[in-house]
């Protein structure tokens, strides 16, 4: 049932302040031709109900806190709940945007502190925190690269070189940009084809956009060769930093030769996903593209008067090269807040842990399925040591055992876990993608190579098993294709 | 070790082991020698938890905010009251840490919640189909544009009010810049989008018209009228709306209109400096398919009981690449189930009661406001909870908020902020939480920092109340 269909005429939650000013009738304050003629159809539903539906569904869904959640590109670690406690406390939670900033100090300071630390991370100089999501960091970035290349007069730079490794955002948000995708092949070890991409540099290339390490989990060895190969040609160098959580503290993007990165604050940095957001994701960048980044712009100064006073941050709009806005207000800042705890309570050392602990999670996990049937059924795509994350090929089990990676993912939510992303690069058949994080213990990780190895063992005997899966969730398989034939997507008005 | 991860020494070395590495350095032999950070990041020793609460807390406890002083702010987002239920609810873990519910058996919840966002979403707006949300409100206007060019093939001008939010405005300036169209602003009259000069501004070229209600300046807007040239040149009408508003103004289905959006925050959102919030999006059937965001959609399982997925995914980014209709790979589900649980707290009656509260109060504050000498409205237009103001002082509107804030208050937004035509501009707006008392303590603050005295205004008070 929904909130809609538990609703009864005549209940309801709210007790409203009483009026203590003039009942005048709305329509002498306002014409009645502006005025809504019949309520918007809400639900009447008391407290207590509200309570109970949204606590009896909540059950319908698979969480974090409860078991492993090895999606891979999404980056799911632990929610530290110090980050919740700090980002409720009300000097953030209840600050307005529109605040006077001589009056939010703290805030600035904060979004100053988080700027300089994902500074260092990137190894770039300059961070705009304002984009809301890694997509919409991506977004920023390529528009950037218009203003760049328009202020030198190179506005015939159209094409986003764009590998096919690359996340599925990269070329919806070139296209988005109005530039044109001139995607570059991978080679056999899943790095970028060298030739392929020499063959495709010319003076019309604006920007490369790279995910490193890519989407198959493998860091590129040829990296800093590709990024001069494109600086020459007068492109602008994009590093979609959806990954940064494998190489954090140990390689960066900027040494690398990059202009612009994105950081995914919720995967890197851990936050709450909430079914999927809120995000956000920053930009850090190098000299020749900050003139142009979005406005606001975090400004610091340092007391001058010599009495001690310490430095008083600003805001700063008049910037005439600036692209202008991306967003409302100055970026997601209870995400900051979030972050920022997770950046202070590791430290430069732990973040380096971290990434050091997803790779070795990463690994071992990948060690263990080739131990068992997975080694047999479902081989790594690119026989590479991978980062943080590997992308495993269901082809053979489809071929051997009858049954798709889909039916592995709907056998191992009977399992209790989570499954891994699934068909997902596009690149690989019947795609398998698989990251555990740095949180997941190491006997969550031998629990889960267990449950695929025993999910396996299942499709051996009888498929079936399988690929009528699931059968103790909330609801079996699901018909995904009729929600898109004729999709019924809000409530029949009853 | 740090406390968010699990391996131990003895972990690590067996973990190791397992995979054939002699050392955590082997682990990262495929970044080439000369890429490898050889130094330690710069950043501070980490902190232990209290430590580093008492760290953040020192920061938070450096803002203004809305609990510490009496809060007249908005301009976008709004002080109104967020229930208890809704902190509850949200900080549920089977909420809070799962992700995009690409495993549908085990995400109905969020999928449920998604459908009755949507299903209240068109109820606000009186549009037939609705999204789970996007980033926030002024991405959603350009999201808006560039459906609307997708639409109208071929065509390259959008036509915005500048009674438009004005971060609207200058981000889809941004967005425009990179999808190539033109942006043509139209200017205000009395307060009101200028009709005759949006007349003059629309052709055959123009793929959307965009205006907002109640404008940024507070005014109720016509839509009707205002819907009227963009329908005769074949364009998109498309209205940002503020969701209180709603509970009591005409829906922008009702008078037509293609698309309806806005910022999700007063819908029981906090104000978190401006973010994360979401933006709503609701549109006409027929724009389903190219309408950006997640869409929960109603199915059946095996079994052939009811069930919701993700619906429409082909027409998202990982699938359809560069073909999508849109690069967006989020939806703020957290925050859009604090919508719908909002509203269901308010209900039917309670959304409408909420509305004529507001607008009670608002007609109160004006006049209460205007009775100070110097202060008079910049439009007397129709408002709901939010009006502009003209106040004539002589240090400038800047420093009167500095010295109203001196006395506890946020008085209000100065327009020159973003309108430099209104010099004299002040904005304020109400929400529940603000009683009459507070608009009068208000209103003896501002008096007393134009004038000294707040004495006329004590008399005034009298003649209002009585």
């Amino acid at each position: 049932m929904t909130i809609f269909e538990r609703s009864v005429d005549g209940r309801r939650a709210a007790q409203l302040p009483p009026s203590d000013v003039d009942e005048t009738p709305i329509d002498e304050l306002i014409p009645s031709g502006l005025l809504r003629s019949e309520p918007a159809e809400l639900p009447e539903v008391s407290e207590p109900e509200i309570v109970r539906h949204y606590n009896r569904i909540s059950r319908r869904n698979f969480d974090l806190d409860t078991g492993p959640y090895p999606l891979g590109s999404c980056t799911m670690k632990h929610n530290p709940r110090l980050n919740e406690r700090v980002a409720a406390l009300s000097g953030h939670a209840r600050l307005h945007p529109a605040q006077d900033p001589k009056r939010a100090q703290g805030a600035l300071e904060l979004m100053w502190l988080l700027e300089r630390s994902l500074s260092e991370i990137c190894g770039l100089p300059h961070v705009s925190l304002q984009p809301s999501a890694g997509s919409h960091g991506e977004l920023a970035g390529l528009l950037l690269t218009r203003a760049y290349h328009a202020s030198r007069g190179e506005e015939h730079r159209t094409k986003v070189l764009t590998p096919d490794t690359a996340h599925g955002t990269n070329p919806a948000t070139v296209t988005m940009a109005g530039f044109e995708v001139v995607k570059v092949a991978t080679n056999e070890k899943g790095g970028v084809d060298m030739d392929d991409l020499r063959s495709k540099i010319d003076g019309d290339v604006a920007c490369l956009m790279i995910t490193n390490p890519n989407t198959l989990g493998l860091f590129d060895p040829n990296i800093a060769e590709i990024t001069s190969l494109v600086r020459e040609a007068g492109g602008t160098l994009y590093y979609d930093g959806a990954n940064l959580n494998a190489i954090m503290g140990r390689s960066r993007p900027g040494d690398m030769g990059f202009d612009i990165v994105h950081v995914n604050l919720h995967k890197s940095f851990s936050q709450p996903h909430g079914g999927g957001g809120p995000g956000s994701g920053p930009i850090a960048v190098s000299d020749r593209i900050e003139p142009f980044l979005p406005v606001p712009r975090i400004v610091r100064t340092e007391s001058s008067n010599g009495n001690g006073a310490g430095p008083s941050y600003d805001f700063a709009y008049d910037r005439p090269e600036s692209i202008g806005k991306l967003r409302g207000f100055a970026g997601n800042f209870g995400v900051f807040v979030r972050s920022y705890a997770y950046i202070t309570s590791l430290g430069g050392d732990g973040l380096t842990e971290a990434s050091e602990t997803a790779v070795l999670n990463s690994r071992y996990l990948h060690a263990k399925l080739a131990e068992g049937r997975a080694g047999k059924y479902l081989p790594i795509a690119f026989d590479e040591p991978a980062m943080h994350e590997f992308v495993l090929s269901g082809a053979e089990a489809k071929k051997q055992l009858g049954v798709r990676t889909l039916d592995l993912a709907k056998r191992l939510l009977d399992y209790g876990f989570h499954p891994p992303t699934v068909y997902f690069p596009l690149l690989v058949d019947e795609a398998l993608m698989v990251e555990p994080t740095e949180t997941e213990a190491r006997e969550s990780l031998d629990a889960l190579a267990g449950a695929f190895d025993a999910i396996l063992a299942e499709a051996e005997e009888d498929p079936g098993t399988l690929t009528e899966a699931p059968w103790t969730t909330p609801v079996r398989r699901l018909d995904e294709a009729a929600a898109s034939r004729k999709p019924v997507v809000r409530q029949p008005k009853g | 070790m740090s406390r968010y991860t699990s391996a131990t020494d003895s972990d690590r070395a067996a973990m190791l082991e397992a995979i054939g590495a002699g050392s955590i350095d082997e682990l990262f032999e495929s970044i080439p020698p000369e890429l490898r950070l050889d130094r330690d990041l710069e950043l501070p020793d980490g902190l232990s938890e209290t430590e580093a609460f008492d760290h953040l807390a020192s920061l938070a406890a450096r803002n203004a905010d809305a609990d510490s002083e009496l809060c007249f702010l908005g301009a976008g987002m709004y002080d109104h009251y967020s229930p208890a239920i809704v902190d509850a609810i949200q900080s549920r873990s089977e909420f809070l840490t799962p992700y995009t519910p690409y495993q549908p058996e085990v995400s109905q919840g969020g999928l449920q919640a998604m459908f009755e966002f949507q299903t209240a979403i068109s109820e606000l707006t009186g549009l037939p189909v609705a999204n789970a949300s996007l980033y926030e409100g002024p991405s959603s206007v350009a999201s808006a544009a560039y459906l609307a060019l997708g639409a109208t093939k071929g065509r390259r001008k959008i036509v915005i009010s500048r009674g438009v939010h004005p971060h609207s405005r200058q981000t889809l300036g941004a967005y425009a810049e990179g999808f190539g169209a033109e942006v043509v602003e139209v200017g205000l009259k009395g307060g009101t989008t200028d009709l005759d000069a949006l007349r003059d501004a629309v052709d055959e070229d123009t793929a959307a018209v965009i205006v907002q209600n109640p404008n940024f300046l507070g005014a109720i807007e016509d839509l009707d009228a205002l819907g009227g040239p963009g329908r005769e040149a074949g364009a998109l009408n498309v209205a940002a709306v503020d969701p209180i508003s709603l509970s009591i103004l005409k829906p922008p289905g009702e008078c037509g209109y293609d698309v309806a959006l806005g910022e999700g925050q007063p819908l029981g959102g906090r104000l978190d400096f401006g973010g994360p919030s979401f933006g709503f999006f609701a549109a006409d059937e027929k724009h389903i398919r190219r309408m950006p965001g997640r869409i929960a959609g109603e199915t059946r399982d095996v079994d052939g009981r009811r069930g919701f997925v993700l619906a429409l995914q082909t027409r998202e980014q990982h699938i359809r690449r560069e073909k999508a209709t849109h690069n967006i790979c989020t939806a703020q589900a957290l925050n859009a189930l604090g919508g719908i649980i909002y509203l269901s707290w308010l209900g039917k009656r309670g959304f409408t009661e909420l509305g004529e509260l507001l607008v009670r109060r608002t007609a109160y504050a004006r006049q209460r406001l205007t009775a100070i000498d110097g202060v008079e409205l910049l439009h007397d237009a129709p408002v709901v909870r939010e009006f502009a103001l003209t106040v004539d002082a002589p240090d400038g509107v800047p420093a009167l908020l500095d010295r109203i804030a001196d006395d506890g208050i946020a008085a209000g937004y100065p327009l020159a902020r973003e309108y430099p035509e209104y010099e004299d501009g002040l904005l304020v707006a109400l929400t529940e939480r603000r009683s009459r008392a507070d608009i009068d303590k208000l209103a003896r603050s501002l008096e007393r920092a134009l004038h000294g005295s707040a004495r006329d205004s004590e008399r005034e008070l009298e003649e209002v109340g009585s």
